[in-house]
């Protein structure tokens, strides 16, 4: 997993590395000082040596001002590497997301990948700025204090020798023990937010169903169930700091008690006795630190996963090298024997045999019912999804062919759901092309009907569309989002139900507007009414992912039985009862 | 979820609390309950620390009484003594920091609780204007400070203070010149921290606001990337966040420098102290002023008194996020309920053949309003399902006018359709039936009573709602039907199914009436969500129905199917249909034709048609092929 993260910080290894070093020397230097304090009381105090005192004293001030020198560059150091490591990682993770094809998309929820990409980075570029400080620094101390104590006086190091140990198996208990019981608590704190989050989303049903009252016994179970869940992890961590305290407590201890005996007999220097106390302290909270690395890491690994398998996810639709580089020469559509469905193992197709011959700038219309395959047929042309047999042919040529880009741009699909950005009305239109004029916006705005309202408005294509366009009525975006398609001037132009909040006599006057200005076009209406369609050159009548059969409006009303009801239906009514 | 991640402003970071006392007052009620437990925290606290500057006293002792002079026997017993002080000190730390675990713990479940059970009683126009993720955050981040504040720093704060004190103290027991040498570093650290404290801050609120500018980008482009992929904007999408990201990393790089700098400024300050004192002190030593055990007793002290500081220093960032936390969480606490002042109720009665009625516990559907009036009586008004609007003005705002002035009525059994362009307020007609906002002028009435007298739980109770958008809630299919009627049967549930025509695709499923569905219902789609969320209604059995664009997802075809079931579901009862297409509304008793907030035409199909208005106009819009 390191292996796989490393690329990421290699901009700025120098800075990763030099800060290592730094907080690593800042270490030592730190340890010098008792033992220098050991040469003051054994030797300076012994002797009434004032002189040299005063040095010793004036060498452990250098000591602690270095340590101060490296202590600052270590932390400047470590927040540019980690804070490196965290853009870049987002950005590779970003740039990742938009290789994906829709199938990738739909495999992680939208809501996850927002949180790999904000939370989880995050975590991670903590753990590297923190890890940098508290993994060099916490070995080294460890490592240090014990030379120097050996150094000092071999056998009262042997105290240590048997302490280190004793703390480490006791916080690797506790470590392990509580491990289950934050995953428990992860659990349980998900549980409690789904349980917030449906009911800000379902306020409406709530309280029209006045259900109040069994939201709050639901949210009741939830939130007991994380206090308790929470009490019982937090109650073993707690324990950490006691243990290591009593340990540490009793080194002191036994450092006295056997220094206290060298002292006796003259095997061991009072100074040096100071000292050991001095490292007590030291080696036991690097033990401390490791094991909060521990427990910090649990949480990061879960993060690096996360945050790998964004990266590591295959794009299952890539430009691949032998894409030809040339243009999508007109608006013909053809399907050959197109068999599709989403799951390679699922057992049924969501579309079978599918055959159309679809001549640049015909009107096409596809009518069929809920879950017929209307819109997975229409997204094949694109490219968003690849065929499972058969082949989909835009402009005489395959569209696995074309460079992704060079199709996307020729094929123009407004999608169900209509999404807007923040940002001016201008700046969304734009992104059917970047450096449209102001008078292609607003031809194109016209064909789409967009225009009576937008001049409506006090600051025109220069308003402000609030977090995706809340400010606006369903009706009004979905003639943004299809002005924003044509500004594309694409070959072949799909709108998938892009109508059904549109009034009928605006959607009337949108495919008048349609047949004038767009004719080289090839525009493919997707619709629930049959009004929408029923002018056009060919509609396709799709039931349960096959071609029912294929004829404008006036054959279609004699011979197919599938669109005569939907007309009939249309036509009369629904007959409620009065 | 889409808005799941939508963090309201101080959602990261924090902004500063407003109200510094009231916060910390009522944050005091919910803790405050647990007096006694505090109590023993704070004497467990005063243990630990006391053990901790003993321990660090009772090193003069030993050294100067006991190793020194060669004391085997009394270097054994003080160490005992040692010891057991100690052995108190450390469980006294376990103790208070268990019970602080059990204290937080139980006061952010009590907030969660009493945060979750306000949001229920709040009106619609609350939500309107609050996003979800807003008021999501104030159960993850706002919650969470919280406790961690409660967790760390209340004990944090009183053990440093006493620590502080109490080493000081000892210091000027031991020395009081070697203790000016201390004091001194320590102004130098208090100094230093605040400095530094106010640049991070500075470039915090730096790093804060790029922060936010990349978390919406990346909110924004991930929930678009379908459109990024079919308008092949990828390139631009990248090269934006690019421009972001590398914002924010020069901004957090100058925030984390700043304030990682704290830590090794703090710890090499104290050897700085430790370094001065231990040269001065040995000079005291040999000049005869000072002896050695007394020297190493305040060495350990000057070790000891810096870690208060830094400790202290880190808590108040924790605290003031966790008082800005709290902060938005009384907000919320504190916003005025949905106001619901009514009296009349819904009760279930036994009608008897002579007209008369009884209250009954049994489901007998048969309903009656129950008011109260001044002197007490109660009197019982059979509920029919007549509802009237008189001269009713109604804005979403102060000043805005949705409505202007519509009055309309609804007899028992008749079906009112709406018709109009979106946002010419028919929803709106709906959610004031509802009393889901207050009108700003007219009367509306229910059976002749007005329903601002009518307690809301009843109101709603009688009307049965199936929106546009579906809303399912994680649970199986027949929980989520039975969301329309909670003591529902099986039966009833697969009933109300059938009449929906959602048993067809129900029982499909691999797991049929028991297959789970996720908050998102991503299994379902759009159209046969509807048909659960008319089941839904369907098994709720209201006396008055709203239909709002109840079958816009359901193809044609398919609202054929269900036409039946619609009829029965319909029968008897009051319905208000809102709807796009035509054909659903078209025999309607009454179809009202809304522009802008006014009804513009009313009457039956055939009385509109023959008036050739807007009605006409829409009508053959449709069918311009004829």
């Amino acid at each position: 997993m390191i292996k796989k993260l490393a690329p990421y910080i290699s901009k700025y290894k120098k800075q990763f590395n030099l800060g290592c070093i730094c907080t690593g020397l800042e270490a030592v230097f730190e340890l010098l000082i008792p033992l220098v304090m050991a040469y003051i009381v054994d030797i300076g105090i012994r002797n009434r040596d004032i002189e040299y005192t005063i040095k010793m004293g004036l060498l452990m001030f250098l000591l602690s001002l270095i340590a101060l020198g490296l202590g600052l560059a270590s932390a400047r150091l470590s927040s540019i590497a980690g804070q490196g490591f965290g853009a870049e990682l987002r950005e590779a993770e970003f740039n990742k997301i938009q290789t994906y094809s829709f199938k990738n998309i739909e495999k992680f929820s939208t809501a996850s990948l927002i949180t790999r990409l904000t939370g989880d980075v995050h975590t991670m570029q903590m753990s590297v700025t923190m890890g940098m400080r508290m993994l060099i620094r916490a070995p080294i101390m460890l490592v240090c204090a014990l030379t120097l104590s050996f150094y000092l006086n071999a056998e009262l190091a042997i105290v240590f020798a048997v302490a280190i140990p004793i703390l480490a198996f006791s916080l690797f208990l506790i470590i392990r023990k509580v491990r289950p019981y934050f995953t428990d608590l992860q659990e349980k704190t998900d549980g409690l937010n789904i349980t917030v989050q449906e009911n800000l989303i379902g306020i409406r049903v709530v309280k029209s169903f006045v259900r109040g009252i069994f939201e709050k016994k639901k949210f009741n179970k939830s939130n007991e169930e994380m206090m308790q869940a929470s009490e019982r992890a937090f109650g073993l961590v707690v324990l950490n700091m006691p243990v290591m305290q009593m340990i540490m407590f009793s080194t002191i201890i036994a450092i006295l008690w056997f220094g206290g005996n060298m002292v006796f007999s003259g095997n061991l220097l009072v100074g040096r006795l100071i000292s050991f106390l001095a490292y007590v302290n030291q080696i036991l909270f690097s033990l401390m630190m490791i094991s909060m690395m521990f427990m910090m890491a649990t949480r990061s690994v879960a993060c690096a996963k996360r945050i790998l398998e964004v990266l590591e996810e295959i794009p299952d639709i890539e430009d691949d090298n032998n894409n030809y580089d040339y243009e999508v020469k007109n608006g013909d559509v053809k399907f050959t024997n197109v068999t599709f469905r989403y799951y390679e193992d699922s057992s049924e197709n969501n579309l079978t045999d599918i055959n159309l011959d679809i001549e640049s700038g015909q009107t096409i219309g596809i009518i069929g019912g809920t879950g017929s395959g209307k819109t997975t047929l229409a997204q094949l042309i694109p490219r968003l999804y690849d065929v499972t047999r058969g082949s989909v042919e835009v402009g005489g040529y395959d569209v696995r062919s074309y460079k992704l880009e060079t199709l996307r741009n020729a094929v123009a699909m407004v999608l169900q759901n209509n999404t807007l950005f923040s940002g001016t009305i201008r700046e969304n239109l734009k992104w059917g092309n970047a450096h449209a004029s102001d008078k292609q916006i607003e031809a194109a705005s016209k064909i789409a009907c967009a225009d009576e309202f937008i001049n409506r408005f006090p600051d025109k294509y220069d308003t402000m569309l609030e977090q995706g366009g809340v400010n606006l009525s369903g009706g009004q975006r979905q003639r943004l989002t299809i002005a924003r398609a044509i500004l594309k001037q694409p070959k072949v132009l799909i709108l998938d139900d892009s109508t059904s909040a549109v009034d009928t006599s605006t959607d009337a006057k949108i495919r008048q507007s349609f047949k004038r200005e767009l004719k080289d076009t090839t525009k493919i209406i997707i619709a629930q009414r049959i009004s929408s369609v029923y002018d056009a050159d060919q509609i396709i009548v799709l039931d349960d992912g096959k071609i029912s059969d294929i004829g404008n409006h006036s054959q279609l009303i004699k011979k197919n039985e599938i669109y005569q009801d939907v007309y009939k239906s249309q036509q009369e009514g629904v007959g409620f009862s009065g | 979820m889409a808005r799941g991640q939508n963090h309201g402003p101080g959602a990261h970071g924090y902004r500063k609390p407003k109200d510094f006392r009231n916060t910390i007052y009522k944050l005091m009620k919910y803790i405050g309950k647990y007096k006694f437990l505090l109590s023993i925290v704070v004497i467990c606290l005063f243990i630990n620390s006391f053990a901790m500057i003993a321990g660090s006293y009772f090193l003069k002792p030993i050294i100067n009484d006991y190793i020194l002079p060669g004391d085997f026997n009394g270097l054994g017993k003080m160490l005992i003594i040692l010891g057991s002080i100690y052995a108190c000190g450390a469980a006294a730390s376990y103790g208070y920091s268990r019970i602080m675990v059990h204290i937080s713990q139980k006061t952010v479940f009590v907030l969660r609780r009493d945060l979750f059970h306000k949001m229920q009683d709040l009106s619609l126009k609350y939500f309107d204007t609050h996003t979800n993720g807003d008021l999501m955050s104030r159960y993850t981040n706002d919650i969470d400070t919280i406790s961690e504040a409660i967790n760390n720093s209340f004990a944090g704060i009183i053990s440093n203070v006493v620590m502080f004190v109490g080493v000081i103290v000892m210091m000027l027991v031991l020395n009081p010149f070697l203790t000016v040498i201390t004091l001194i570093i320590v102004s130098v650290m208090l100094f230093v921290s605040q400095k530094i404290g106010k640049k991070s801050k500075f470039y915090f609120s730096e790093q804060q606001a790029k922060l936010g500018s990349v978390n919406g980008y990346i909110e924004e482009m991930i929930e678009g990337q379908k459109v990024i992929k079919v308008f092949s904007y990828e390139e631009n999408a990248k090269n934006e966040f690019k421009n972001r990201n590398e914002a924010l990393r020069i901004a957090a790089t100058s925030a984390q420098s700043y304030s990682g700098s704290m830590m090794p400024i703090m710890i090499n300050l104290s050897y700085i102290n430790y370094a001065i004192t231990s040269c001065v002190g040995a000079i005291m030593v040999i000049r005869g002023m000072l002896d050695i055990g007394s020297l190493v007793s305040f060495l350990q002290y000057t070790r000891q008194v810096s870690q208060p500081i830094n400790h202290l220093a880190q808590q108040v960032n924790t605290i003031l996020a966790a008082l800005s936390g709290a902060e938005r969480i009384f907000e919320v606490m504190e916003e005025k309920a949905e106001i619901d002042e009514g009296t009349v109720s819904l009760t279930k009665v036994i009608m008897n053949k002579d007209g008369s009625m009884i209250e009954t516990d049994k489901n007998t559907d048969t309903w009656a309003w129950r008011t109260i009036d001044e002197f007490g009586n109660i009197s019982l008004i059979p509920l029919k399902g007549d509802v009237r609007f008189e001269n009713v003005v109604f804005g979403y705002n102060d000043d805005d006018k949705v409505l202007k002035d519509i009055s309309l009525f609804a007899k028992p059994g008749q079906k009112i359709a709406f018709v109009g362009s979106t946002g010419a307020g028919k929803t709106t007609i709906t959610n004031l039936i509802n009393r889901f906002y207050e009108i700003k002028s007219g009367r509306i009435t229910y059976d002749g009573i007005d329903i601002r007298y009518i307690k809301k739980d009843s109101l709603r109770s009688s009307l049965g709602v199936v929106l546009q958008d579906t809303h399912l809630f994680t649970g199986t299919i027949s929980d989520n039907i039975r969301y329309g009627r909670l003591d529902a049967t099986d039966d009833e549930v697969v009933e109300a199914a059938k009449l929906a025509n959602a048993h067809n695709f129900i029982k499909y499923l691999p797991l049929g009436y028991k297959t789970m569905l996720t908050s998102d219902g991503g299994n379902l789609s759009q159209g046969q969500r509807q048909l659960m969320s008319i089941a839904r209604a369907a098994v709720a059995n209201p006396p008055v129905l709203i239909l709002d664009e109840a079958t816009s997802s359901i193809d044609t075809r398919t609202e054929k199917f269900i036409e039946e079931g619609m009829d029965s579901l319909m029968a008897n009862r009051t319905v208000f249909v809102i709807a796009h297409r035509l054909s659903t509304v078209r025999n309607s008793e009454a179809i009202m034709v809304l522009e802008q907030g006014e009804i513009i035409e009313r009457g039956s199909h055939e009385d509109l048609l023959a008036n050739e208005g807007r009605y006409y106009q829409l009508h053959t819009g449709q069918f311009e092929l004829e």
